[in-house]
């Protein structure tokens, strides 16, 4: 059976996307901090599915131990390892991190150094094989810079750039990267925040993320609606964008 | 988690009655960790945990205060397969329980009337269903529980590990702490169905009757009554009492006979006008339903259809409109029921107030649960839209009901007061006396808990 892993799994797209991927009965490697939610889901995904689990302790925020956390599970895997879907996002406090050097760092890393940092080690392993997926979560709040999360948004935008440019190196290899930009989910990032719309669930935007994995797609915006606003909002010329309190 | 503590929606709750409507700061943890981290986080004075909602009133509300959401804590921990042992998260409801095991060959030991309840409501409001009479309530078959106590310890708890914890969180309310997991034992079935007995009682004494002299011979027993029905058809009833079909008593036509039967869902996608229901309306269609039913032997009905009819429809709730309603379910002890559910029937029929089907279910011993509802005798539930003149009605009901001996289940009630409360159940101060040890700052609290006098305002 080919399996897939997860980075951040604990997340609540994460475990959406797993899900997904169980129920077409891929076996599951999950990765991220936390040991006791990692072997509650592994239990879960094993007794709901019956699909293999394996869990990797894994921390985005310390790239140093990437290679020593990531390597054993892309090699154990072998062959049948069909791909990698990075789901780790952390929105932040944009206000405090304005005055705090530790909340942008957090930003920053969570969101781009260290899924960059990720991200290389498995784009490395795929192109030796010749063959896989690499799909990553970024967000619509890199398409444009507004200041209510600019520092997400810059991020998401950097990891965007990076995915293009690893899509376009790795063509070559005949391996894909897939990257996906949701719009507003209902997770712990938007629960309890004010002015939201057109609030996706985890679930749908899992079944939109498989779906583009499957269908080899590049750029996906889930839900698709995502697209034709963002399209919008890029076209607004900057001397007028700078002026709103989005 | 935001720099600034765990996020929550400000908005309006409410029970599955609709009544009554609160204003809370709801959670939603999506990891143990935040569980803790809520509670200890001070931003709130209380906190209640809430499963899918499915309690009646405002057990799971909390007026300006905390309300913990457990439905993204819902994973199933661990199973073991020869003893039929599941461990899960108080998240778990029984709908995924029964669609993952019921293929496998496992059945709830008790269910509630809806399997849209969480596992941790089922043990806080040690649900019964129509089988108390054989195997008792919900906490029968769980071996034990996790608790996150208010200091931030998780506790083990079963009848033999705190076992003070034990009896006064099954049926607490989540009043104790947070249930975090549990362990339940499940049931082994030979199939989905359950073959049934249909038999008409034309009056509440032949019912009453009917199920004293052959409860004993059926697992699940349960008469829908006509509460509007009058004089010589007071309480006229439809008995319906089965056991589960075994794989011989399957017929060939069914080809798996533990696959999920295929079942139209329909939805009520509005609420109805409050004028829909009225005695008139009502009255139609009990005496139809009455008369519908047909005295028949060994039927099969799928689970679903006996064990969660209203489960069929998503959002019946909406049937009785924007004002909502109340679930009105007492139990009365064996001595003296039928003279005391012949009043409260009296007195409800001649309020005209409109009520579809009442459920009367005989009831085993009860157990050592300190806030457990059940008691040995009779329970009869019923539905009345909420309008004026309900409130004082349904407080001379509890009068008589106090007179009678019975009690009012908290998991529907949404306007007993502390005075009848204290009476009906006897055993409160033992339960005020652990909880003031568990919890003294008060740390768990809610709506209902204020309202009846379990904790102070």
């Amino acid at each position: 059976m080919p399996s897939v892993l997860i980075l951040g799994a604990t997340s609540m797209i994460a475990r959406a996307v797993a899900a997904e991927f169980a129920s077409h009965k891929y076996d599951l490697i999950l990765a991220g901090r936390s040991p006791e939610e990692l072997n509650a889901l592994a239990a879960d995904f094993s007794l709901r599915h019956g699909v293999r689990i394996r869990t990797q302790i894994f921390d985005v925020l310390h790239p140093e131990g990437h290679e020593s956390s990531l390597e054993p599970c892309l090699c154990e895997a072998g062959e049948a390892l069909a791909g990698v879907v990075l789901c780790i996002g952390y929105l932040g406090d944009q206000a405090v991190a304005q005055a705090d050097l530790t909340e942008t760092r957090r930003i920053l890393e969570t969101n781009f150094t260290g899924s960059v940092s990720a991200l290389n080690i498995t784009a490395n392993h795929f192109e030796r094989r010749r063959t896989g997926f690499i799909c990553a979560l970024s967000s619509v709040a890199g398409d444009r810079g507004r200041q209510s999360n600019y520092l997400y948004g810059a991020a998401k935008a950097g990891l965007s750039t990076y995915l293009q440019g690893l899509r376009n190196r790795l063509f070559h290899s005949n391996v894909r990267v897939i990257t996906v930009k949701p719009g507003f989910v209902d997770t712990r990032m938007t629960f309890g925040r004010p002015k939201l719309f057109l609030v996706a669930s985890p679930e749908a935007v899992a079944r939109g993320i498989y779906r583009a994995i499957v269908r080899g797609k590049d750029v996906v915006y889930l839900p698709w609606f995502w697209r034709w606003i963002m399209f919008v909002l890029r076209l607004v010329p900057e001397r007028m964008f700078k002026r709103l309190r989005l | 988690m935001s720099a600034t503590g765990p996020g929550f929606v400000t908005q309006m709750l409410s029970g599955w009655g609709r009544f009554p409507v609160e204003r809370c700061h709801l959670y939603r943890p999506e990891s143990r960790a935040e569980v803790a981290a809520i509670l200890a986080s001070g931003t709130q004075r209380s906190y209640v945990s809430y499963g899918l909602g499915r309690s009646y009133g405002d057990a799971a509300l909390n007026r300006e205060g905390g309300v913990i959401c457990h439905t993204r804590l819902n994973r199933f921990l661990s199973f073991d397969e020869t003893a039929g042992v599941l461990e899960c998260e108080a998240g778990v409801n029984l709908a995924e329980i029964l669609r993952y095991f019921l293929p496998r060959g496992f059945f709830l030991p008790v269910t509630p009337g809806t399997k849209f309840v969480t596992v941790g409501g089922a043990i806080a409001a040690d649900v019964h269903g129509k089988n108390h009479h054989k195997d008792g309530t919900f906490a029968n078959f769980v071996l034990d529980f996790r608790l996150l106590a208010p200091n931030g310890e998780i506790l083990s708890c079963s009848p033999l590990d705190n076992p003070e914890i034990f009896w006064a969180t099954v049926g607490g309310m989540g009043l104790t702490g947070i249930i975090l997991s549990a362990r339940i034992q499940l049931r082994r079935v030979e199939s989905a169905y359950v073959l049934v007995d249909y038999q008409k009682a034309q009056n509440l004494d032949e019912a009453l009757g009917m199920m004293s002299e052959s409860n004993e011979h059926y697992q699940y027993s349960v008469a829908w009554i006509d509460c509007l029905a009058t004089g010589k058809s007071m309480g006229r009833a439809v008995l319906m009492r089965g056991d589960h079909a075994t794989a011989a008593q399957m017929p060939p036509r069914v080809r798996n006979p533990l696959a999920e039967p295929s079942r139209r869902r329909w939805n009520l996608p509005c609420d109805l006008p409050s004028v829909a229901l009225n005695s008139l309306t009502v009255g139609a269609f009990n005496a139809l339903y009455y008369a519908s039913h047909r005295n028949a032997s060994q039927q099969l009905v799928d689970f679903e259809k006996f064990f969660y009819p209203l489960d069929a429809i998503q959002n019946w709730n909406r049937l009785y409109g924007k004002r909502g309603f109340v679930q009105y379910q007492i139990a009365l002890p064996l001595e003296g029921s039928d003279a005391g559910l012949v009043a409260v029937l009296e007195r409800l029929a001649r309020s005209r107030r409109a009520s579809f089907l009442g459920v009367l279910k005989r009831l085993g011993n009860a157990n050592a649960g300190l806030l457990s509802f059940p008691i040995k005798g009779y329970t009869l539930a019923l539905d009345l839209p909420v309008s004026k003149g309900l409130v004082p009605l349904l407080h001379e009901l509890d009068q008589m009901v106090l007179r009678y001996g019975g009690r009012v289940y908290l998991a529907k009630d949404a306007v007993l007061t502390a005075e009848s409360f204290a009476v009906t159940y006897p055993k409160l101060e033992q339960f005020r006396g652990i909880k003031r040890k568990l919890d003294p700052k008060g740390l768990l609290a809610s709506s209902l808990a204020r309202r009846v006098g379990i904790v102070e305002t």
